[in-house]
């Protein structure tokens, strides 16, 4: 009797299927795409704006660059000019070129959150993994004097403070520090205590780990990505609070130039039709927006876990 | 006549990032005619639940249809527009996920769930669903029809809730059921339960139902039609009689390997008496232990109480029973996670301290837990060459060039490739990430291996190709294993001694053969006899014995006082078991019994 030959399916190897399809990488949509440009442009603008700013921005411009030819006014008006040749996005409320503030601005504004931001990182998260990797008590300790703070409105802790201390930009910079550190402290230790109570941590514990390896090892990997996206968000929001405490008059002092004490200063101008108040305005909002646009996107492709952290 | 639901030829492809179409299901076949239930059995990955949603017109998120057809009563349901679809679903076809208890929400009665999808459609009024529901109820055998409606998904168990799902789809009587694994999270007991249930109402309400599992022998008692399938394509498709008794195809045969034979004497592997000599490996004696903490120190849930089990040198335990009965709790002691309020752990003669920190070094290497769940047991930011590398630089203090090798020596034991060194936890399987799991607790060069359940959430021809890999790793490695699982048969294939747990208390211990043959206690009796067999048939056999009748359809209590096992025991005396302790009878041979019931009588 003939062998009858083995077929091609008889002989097939059946490998265990994978799980799941390899990770996605993170493909921004057209909105990310577009606040990443924003955010770009600005950055570039941090760089060299004060290079390639017309004039100074404390600088008055001179009656004479507003003279129009063949007109016999020898003394015109220098503020809230509308733009012009001279003067691209025309002049400000005491004569001074807009255009050259908002360059010379986006560094005093970005740079001040930005550095704020990652002071507030640094006392949240540090603070945050402690309380959750900690013992009870010190959970306790730490998170009902962060109760504290979060109940003092942020707004009002930083007049009391800056009328106290006087409105220096390294306190601005410290107090906008530990008043975003809070809400930060109640991210990093919810981030936190879920990782710690994960399966492969407490195979880190079996294995008698000590505290330091179990948090930059295990935890801080796995906390790092959430929190990164969460840093956009708050960013935003101390460049508005920080936008905030200038237009009142406690922030960024004169001369120097400040997105959110150029709309205050300029505001009249509104009466007037002036352009002055709106394009600082229109600075911080890009900024913002773009900063947000990114975070919804790649967030949006983590599976939206994160935003729902955010809110509690 | 025609069938009910014809899928023809259905092709179904997932749309990856850069807009190319990976198939999942290339081109599957099948019929369900009415009053019939198909089965579709597979790993995961084969595409089976993809499959059995497309008869809701249904496909998840990323995954679209590319050809064939799925034809409702000769509609194709495909095609249909969101509106017709919308009332195709929960009126004519019902879906019934695998999880109850996410299924049910929480804050509303099991009545109103019960009721609301049919309300909803317009098919039975308010008053009509109910009495329905109370119908269905009698029929699932639930307790109490008249008034469970009323009570809330916390107030019943495990198994009730499963059936009181079927009851939520059959409401509004559907011409097709889709069941994805509703019996694969439950415990031997519970499931006999459902799946009894399950075969009557399908019976009763001559309803159709696609029955989707990657267990054969559940699937043997309650198909009529198995599609067996293997990476999105019918491997096998035939009656189930004729699957299951004369497989033609390759996949199925390995499938049937897969099912682990019913538990039976001379299962073990031998027991040599020579190393008995020395000191127990790890030893536990008189252990209580809890949760909570009570002001006198007792804890406030006590799980384990007085329990004693001595592992030796080179042989593997296992530990038995079903969930609640305290098992992981038992491992956690062991392993020094929870610290036990009363009793010893004993390592090698040596006491250990009830606590972690309080462990030396040495100590902790010697005794390596597996966890159950590898998907979270592997920290996902690292890559296995750090996972498995760590132990050995940790406890053996090996680096550079020597860990590496190492590192190569241990995934070739647990049978990986050597380039997995470089992979991540997520770009493994299922089966592929236990392997490195055990493999890191291998690292350390352990003389007790914890294994928590390491096989339960793996598919069966996974779950057996580690256990294989176990017994091997065993061999080689001289190291004494303690097996928790609530699976019998797997237990029984693997240990040679058996600890069975009810309620935190050990009704029987023995030598593996000893436990699984007469005489049993009556809770080992009911365990043994709740293990599907792969037989056309064995379910009704199954639930006519005396264990079952008393046994099933029960909830683990916790008691302080006399038996636990009092009121699921057809032996129970009535004002002796429920007051008093079990007497421990000695069997001889280190077998030991705990029941009021004398060998005799519990002989039979």
């Amino acid at each position: 009797m003939s062998e009858i030959p083995q077929s091609t399916t008889t002989s097939r190897q059946f490998d265990e299927l994978p799980d799941a399809p390899p990770k996605r990488k993170i493909r921004l949509s057209w909105s990310g795409k577009l606040g990443i440009a924003v955010l770009v442009f600005w950055a570039t603008i941090v760089a060299i704006g004060p290079y390639i700013a017309p004039y100074d921005e404390a600088e008055f411009l001179d009656e004479s660059l507003f003279i129009v030819p063949g007109s016999d006014e020898k003394y015109p008006d220098t503020d809230f000019q509308p733009p012009s040749r001279v003067v691209l996005l025309g002049s400000d409320y005491m004569g001074r070129d807009t255009l050259s503030r908002i360059l010379f601005g986006a560094r005093t504004t970005i740079g001040i959150s930005f550095i704020a931001t990652i002071l507030a990182y640094l006392i949240g998260v540090t603070l945050g993994i402690a309380a959750a990797v900690g013992s009870r008590f010190l959970d306790m300790v730490l998170s009902r004097v962060n109760d504290a703070l979060l109940s003092i409105p942020s707004i009002m802790l930083g007049l009391v403070m800056i009328a106290a201390l006087g409105s220096t930009i390294p306190l601005l910079i410290v107090l906008t520090g530990i008043i975003y550190a809070a809400s930060v402290f109640r991210i990093a230790r919810s981030l936190g205590q879920e990782v710690m109570v994960s399966d492969f941590v407490e195979a880190a514990r079996v294995r008698g780990e000590g505290l330091w390896w179990i948090i930059t090892r295990e935890i801080l990997p796995n906390v790092a990505m959430p929190l990164a996206t969460d840093f956009g968000l708050r960013f935003v929001w101390v460049i508005l609070f920080i936008s905030a405490l200038s237009f009142l008059g406690l922030g960024v002092q004169p001369p120097m130039s400040d997105w959110g004490s150029m709309v205050k200063e300029n505001l009249p101008g509104l009466i007037y039709g002036s352009v002055a108040p709106l394009v600082p305005s229109l600075a911080i909002a890009t900024l913002t927006i773009s900063v947000n646009m990114i975070v919804d996107d790649v967030s949006a492709q983590t599976g939206g876990k994160l935003a729902k952290r955010m809110i509690s | 006549m025609s069938p009910l639901l014809a899928v023809d030829d259905l092709k179904i492809s997932a749309r990856k990032d850069d807009g190319d179409l990976t198939p999942i299901v290339k081109g599957v076949t099948f019929n369900v005619a009415r009053g019939e239930v198909v089965a579709l059995i597979g790993e995961s990955g084969s595409g089976k639940t993809t499959i059995a949603l497309s008869a809701l017109g249904y496909t998840k998120p990323g995954l679209e249809f590319v050809g064939g057809e799925v034809r409702l009563e000769g509609e194709d349901v495909i095609t249909m527009v969101p509106d017709q679809q919308r009332a195709l679903r929960g009126q004519r076809v019902a879906y019934l996920a695998q999880s109850a208890a996410a299924t049910f929400n929480p804050a509303l009665t099991i009545g109103e769930q019960v009721t609301e999808s049919s309300v909803l459609h317009g098919i039975l009024s308010k008053e009509q669903a109910h009495e329905r529901a109370k119908v269905l109820y009698q029929a699932l055998e639930l307790p109490d029809p008249e008034l469970l409606g009323r009570r809330y998904p916390h107030q019943v168990s495990g198994g009730q809730l499963q059936r009181l799902m079927a009851a939520m789809a059959l409401c509004g009587k559907p011409d097709l059921l889709v069941l994805d694994e509703p019996t694969t999270a439950l415990d031997v007991t519970t499931q006999i339960e459902v799946l009894k249930a399950f075969k009557s109402v399908i019976k009763q309400e001559g309803s159709s139902a696609i029955y989707v599992t990657h267990d054969l022998s559940v699937v043997a008692q309650i198909a009529d039609h198995i599609v067996v399938l293997y990476a999105g394509e019918t491997q096998e498709y035939g009656t189930a009689e004729q699957v299951v008794n004369r497989p033609t195809h390759d996949y199925t045969r390995r499938l049937m390997h897969a099912v682990r034979p019913p538990p039976a004497a001379g299962q073990g592997d031998a027991t040599s008496g020579e190393h008995k000599r020395d000191a127990p490996a790890l030893e536990v004696s008189n252990i209580t232990a809890g949760y909570g903490k009570k002001s006198d120190g007792k804890p406030t849930i006590t799980v384990l109480r007085d329990v004693s089990v001595a592992i030796e040198r080179g042989q593997s335990i296992g530990v038995i029973g079903e969930s609640g009965c305290g098992k992981s709790t038992l491992a956690r002691v062991m392993a020094g996670l929870l610290p036990a309020t009363e009793g010893q752990v004993l390592l090698g003669g040596q006491e250990l301290k009830s606590t972690l920190v309080q462990r030396s070094r040495d100590e902790l290497q010697k005794v390596q837990f597996v966890f159950q769940m590898a998907d979270t047991a592997l920290n996902p930011k690292q890559r296995i060459d750090h996972i498995l590398g760590r132990p050995l630089e940790f406890y053996l203090g090996l680096k550079g060039k020597e860990k590496r090798k190492r590192v190569g020596e241990l995934l070739e034991m647990v049978e990986l490739p050597q380039d997995f060194a470089g992979r991540y936890p997520e770009e493994l399987s299922g089966g592929q990430k236990q392997r490195v799991n055990l493999a890191r607790a291998l690292a350390a060069s352990p003389e007790v291996l914890l294994c928590d359940e390491v096989i339960s959430a793996l598919d069966s021809i996974v779950g057996a190709n580690v256990i294989d890999l176990l017994r091997r790793l065993r061999q080689q490695t001289g190291v004494s294993f303690v097996f928790i699982s609530h699976d019998l048969s797997t237990v029984a294939s693997f240990a040679d001694e058996i600890v069975v747990l009810y309620a935190g208390r050990v009704v029987e211990k023995g030598s593996t053969d000893r436990v699984l043959s007469p005489p049993y206690h009556p809770y080992t009796r009911l365990l043994i006899s709740s293990v599907p067999e792969l037989r056309v048939g064995w379910l009704e056999e199954a639930v006519q014995t005396q264990e079952a009748q008393a046994g099933i359809d029960r909830l683990v209590t916790l008691t302080e006082t006399g038996c636990p096992f009092f009121d699921r025991c057809p032996l129970a005396i009535e004002d002796t078991c429920d007051q008093e302790t079990p007497p421990i009878r000695d069997l001889g041979e280190g077998h030991l019994i705990s029941c009021h019931r004398s060998e005799s009588e519990f002989r039979h």
